[in-house]
């Protein structure tokens, strides 16, 4: 498609490659296309103040495609003219996504600015030998779809950060270290780990048991829906490093339904020690640190 | 949060304990370069200590080849032993904790994969071991490091 | 980096007596065979005198392996052999997550959060008010 194909032409006249063609053909129709592409359902419903607004974007995208065929890598969604539109595209696929449209749709939305450009290319060149008029048109329809691959490039990048902030946002309210007394941190676990999560979780319950020099570690699962082997496993991990590092991890708060389904999988939670509640961890904790609770009233002495 | 991939990219002898210091060292300041967590650093340079001393002591030395890797915005370490020592006739055993052919805890293979992400062995009976690993540097930020 | 090889890797530990109790504190990246001369420097020492506790403190170190973890372990047997208790103190929240993935829990070892937790573990309470700070701020 590219020089491979030029020789045979040589003889006659020295000529442009298919790719300097449409590159050049779109410097030239930019007012045009740029036109024509106002009035396309992507760039309309996106620049809604002014149709100037929508014809002006429509020029930095040519611009940038004038460009990537200019360098002759018009399969290449990495080549260097997206560059400068690809935050351009984002706000466009963005604003899409946010009234409503699916991504495909989007992606369909984009294919429709392939038609005018084609069109206005064969228009453009009638005295072209009918082989070159192929070899550019098929030029500018690979250029045309790989702005398609960049578009749906920007709006899964778009995804993912705001996924990656999402879940960052929610290992941060879902982590709370929280000190219970002297020597005594705890972790509430609410909703379901993953392996990310507990890997969080563990991190931040042994950072907290150096910081605090806290003697004794409480993981309260109350919150926790279900334990398969997996939380199992991630559970007794914890306990085994804490332990490690000199202190004892206690878990609590395992639900009648949770103690049947820990016992009807099997799972051998080993040395761990547990409490039915928070309160009878902290009190095991209290006592193993020295103070025991006792009631203040006469008569009521005793401990838990 | 991640630097660039230079000085990641080395080759580095496995002839005597001192070089095992060295590999550590290296896989330590590689992987933090390359955004690592402290935990997956730790875990990544007790791996490569395991298959370094594996190279050392079973595989008569060899040496540790350390690549950067990226996968779309993801940074990742690979890092390749090999000896040309007698080999390992049953990987699969070899695999399986607890087992040792030379005074350690058995840990060495079988926990060193553990560590790490990609783990894949080559060994040819007679003609020498390779072991490669790779890590990748996790995605999401630690909440820890956010200003 | 240099700095880690020349405060630990190939230098011989330093074993100290405070009353009978054998503090050994063990810093940066350190060289198999230190490891090694330490164990048997630490049954020397306890062999040779009436000791009967042995604190070594790791919140100096980065990583710890199957050799080292299994030198720490025949520390702590040796010791027990010879009557003397092992307390390993201020393993690093990172190296305790390593050790347990690598599948190396060290049940035979005892472990506190502290030199000083360790020293009143031992039920040495009074020396451990003259414990000072416990890890150096890198």
């Amino acid at each position: 498609m590219r020089s491979e194909a030029v020789p045979e032409h040589d003889a006659a006249a020295p000529q442009a490659s298919p790719t300097d063609e449409v590159g050049a053909f779109l410097n030239r129709r930019r007012e045009q296309i740029a036109q024509r592409w106002a009035d396309e359902p992507l760039f309309r419903a996106v620049f809604t103040v002014s149709r100037d607004e929508a014809v002006e974007a429509g020029r930095s995208v040519v611009d940038a495609l004038a460009q990537v065929a200019a360098s002759g890598r018009v399969e290449d969604s990495d080549s260097a003219g997206f560059t400068v539109v690809r935050e351009q595209l984002a706000r466009m696929t963005a604003a899409r996504s946010r009234s409503g449209m699916s991504t495909a749709q989007v992606s369909g939305e984009v294919d429709a600015l392939r038609a005018p450009v084609v069109n206005l290319l064969v228009a453009d060149l009638p005295d072209v030998p009918a082989e070159r008029l192929r070899e550019s048109t098929e030029a500018l329809t690979v250029l045309m779809g790989t702005l398609r691959l960049v578009v749906m490039e920007t709006a899964l990048t778009e995804v993912q950060s705001l996924i990656d902030r999402q879940q960052m946002q929610l290992l941060e309210v879902a982590t709370p270290i929280i000190r219970l007394w002297d020597g005594i941190v705890a972790v509430p676990l609410i909703g379901t780990l993953d392996s990310a999560r507990s890997q969080v979780v563990m991190e931040t319950l042994l950072e907290a048991v150096v910081d605090q020099q806290a003697r004794y570690a409480i993981l309260d699962i109350t919150g926790v829906p279900t334990v398969d082997s997996l939380v199992a496993q991630h559970l007794m991990k914890t306990v085994a490093a804490v332990r490690l590092m000199g202190a004892e991890c206690v878990v609590s708060g395992i639900r009648p339904a949770i103690a049947q389904t820990i016992v009807h999988l099997g799972l051998d939670l080993g040395t761990v020690i547990t409490r039915a509640g928070l309160a009878d961890a902290l009190a095991y904790a209290l006592h193993g640190l020295g103070a025991d609770i006792v009631h203040a009233t006469p008569g009521g002495a005793g401990h838990r | 949060m991640s630097g660039t991939a230079a000085g990641v990219e080395a080759r580095l002898p496995i002839r005597s304990d001192l070089d095992l210091v060295w590999v550590r060292q290296h896989v330590r300041q590689a992987a933090a370069t390359l955004g690592f967590g402290l935990v997956e650093q730790t875990k990544l340079v007790t791996a490569a200590s395991e298959l370094a001393r594996n190279t050392l002591v079973y595989g008569g030395g060899g040496e540790l080849r350390a690549v950067p890797l990226t996968d779309g915005r993801a940074q990742g370490l690979r890092l390749v032993f090999s000896d040309s020592g007698p080999g390992i006739p049953d990987v699969e055993q070899a695999l399986r904790d607890g087992y040792t052919s030379g005074g350690g805890l058995g840990m060495g293979l079988g926990g060193a994969r553990r560590l790490v992400h990609e783990f894949a062995i080559d060994s040819t009976p007679g003609a020498g071991t390779t072991v490669t690993v790779t890590s990748w540097a996790a995605r999401t930020p630690r909440p820890r490091e956010e200003p | 980096m240099n700095d880690d090889l020349s405060r630990a890797g190939g230098a011989p530990v330093p074993v100290l007596r405070l009353g009978d109790v054998l503090l050994v504190t063990l810093q940066g990246d350190l060289h198999d065979g230190t490891a090694e001369q330490l164990r048997q420097d630490i049954v020397a020492a306890i062999a040779g005198s009436r000791v009967t506790g042995v604190v070594i403190d790791i919140s100096g170190v980065e990583i710890v392996d199957s050799f080292l973890g299994r030198v720490l372990a025949e520390i702590a047997a040796n010791a027990r052999l010879l009557a003397a208790q092992t307390v390993v103190a201020g393993m690093r929240p990172a190296v305790a997550l390593t050790l347990v993935e690598l599948g190396l829990t060290l049940p035979g070892l005892r472990t506190a959060l502290s030199t000083g937790a360790a020293l009143e573990l031992l039920g040495r309470v009074d020396a451990a008010a003259t414990d000072g700070p416990r890890r150096e701020p890198r």
